[in-house]
């Protein structure tokens, strides 16, 4: 709420975060730069984990700042992330190793 | 409007522990409900891939055109649309901080930016979608030997047919949402001025739309990455 007080600056900030980290990816992905396509981590390219990691920072600023949840009471903010955090690795951490799997038994 | 809390009995009724009322509330669970539903479909897309991972096309080697422009220009239509998605975020961020203040004018002002901002993403969408069935002009050949021009559900020319329907699947479920958001904030915008909200002394119906259309935002965000970039 306190939010109200400082009028538009902080939306335009956000709005030139979410700018530069896609422009960012855009170039990354359009460059493929070999020493971060070719080096792999953890099952994939250096390149895939950087976009991870950068699509994770966006999502955190639309839901934090923009869809205010950053503001809200702690107890609502965890009641609504809690669940989206635990499922959701859960999720991909069964479905994606059991996809490597049925690649190697195929 | 404010209910007094009563601080010594909490199940008395009153009480608002979240400090966020009803309808905003219902908002954010039925947003985390569709947040793991395209969890769902996001990590099915994963294993697929992952056990297709020989004939899986790259999207950048797909996605190459752009309106007007010709030759290969992988991701920059996309990022186009990102980019449309992202101003229209912006705007409706700026629609609900105009209704705390009640100023109604500019609230109509960017809540009409943002509907035209929803319909510029759908047209495009609409390109894409028709770049991609309609395909490229030498096209791809087929196990059988038959050359394949575009996609459809049970073919396509640029790999594995699951990829064309998971693009199908995920971006049309998404573009879905961002049809249906296109129309509630219409809706909104009509109550906004015949003065719904101003007779009601708040604009939080602005506010719980303009959480679903962050959402719409938020869920584009995860397929750019993990349909056009990964």
């Amino acid at each position: 709420m306190e939010n109200e007080k400082k009028g538009n600056w902080w939306i335009w900030k956000v709005f030139w975060i979410l700018l530069a980290v896609t422009t960012v990816e855009v170039l990354l992905g359009m460059n493929q730069p070999e020493m971060l396509a070719g080096t792999r981590f953890l099952g994939t390219s250096l390149l895939n984990h950087i976009f991870i990691v950068l699509t994770l920072v966006k999502a955190g600023y639309i839901v934090l700042v923009f869809m205010h949840l950053g503001f809200e009471r702690a107890t609502f903010k965890w009641t609504i992330l809690i669940p989206a955090f635990i499922l959701i690795p859960y999720l991909l951490f069964i479905l994606l190793s059991e996809g490597g799997y049925a690649y190697f038994m195929m | 409007m404010e209910q007094t809390i009563s601080k010594t009995n909490t199940w008395g009724g009153g009480s608002r522990p979240y400090s966020v009322s009803y309808g905003k509330m219902m908002m954010w669970f039925f947003l985390l409900t569709d947040a793991l539903t395209f969890s769902g479909f996001l990590a099915a897309y994963g294993f697929s891939r992952f056990k297709y991972q020989d004939d899986w096309p790259q999207a950048e080697l797909v996605f190459t055109h752009f309106p007007f422009i010709h030759g290969d220009h992988p991701l920059l239509f996309v990022a186009l649309m990102t980019f449309i998605l992202i101003m229209s975020s912006v705007t409706m961020v700026l629609a609900v901080n105009y209704g705390h203040k009640m100023e109604k004018k500019n609230v109509i002002f960017w809540l009409s930016l943002t509907i035209v901002g929803g319909a510029m993403f759908l047209g495009s969408q609409a390109w894409e979608w028709g770049h991609f069935i309609h395909g490229t002009e030498h096209g791809g050949i087929l196990a059988d030997g038959s050359i394949m021009h575009g996609a459809n559900l049970v073919m396509n020319e640029y790999g594995h047919p699951l990829f064309a329907d998971y693009f199908f699947f995920i971006t049309g479920f998404h573009g879905f949402h961002v049809f249906s958001g296109v129309i509630i904030l219409s809706i909104i915008l009509i109550n906004v001025i015949i003065g719904t909200y101003e007779k009601r002394g708040h604009y939080e119906m602005v506010e719980k739309v303009g959480l679903y259309w962050h959402f719409v935002d938020l869920v584009w965000v995860f397929v750019f990455t993990f349909f056009y970039l990964v």
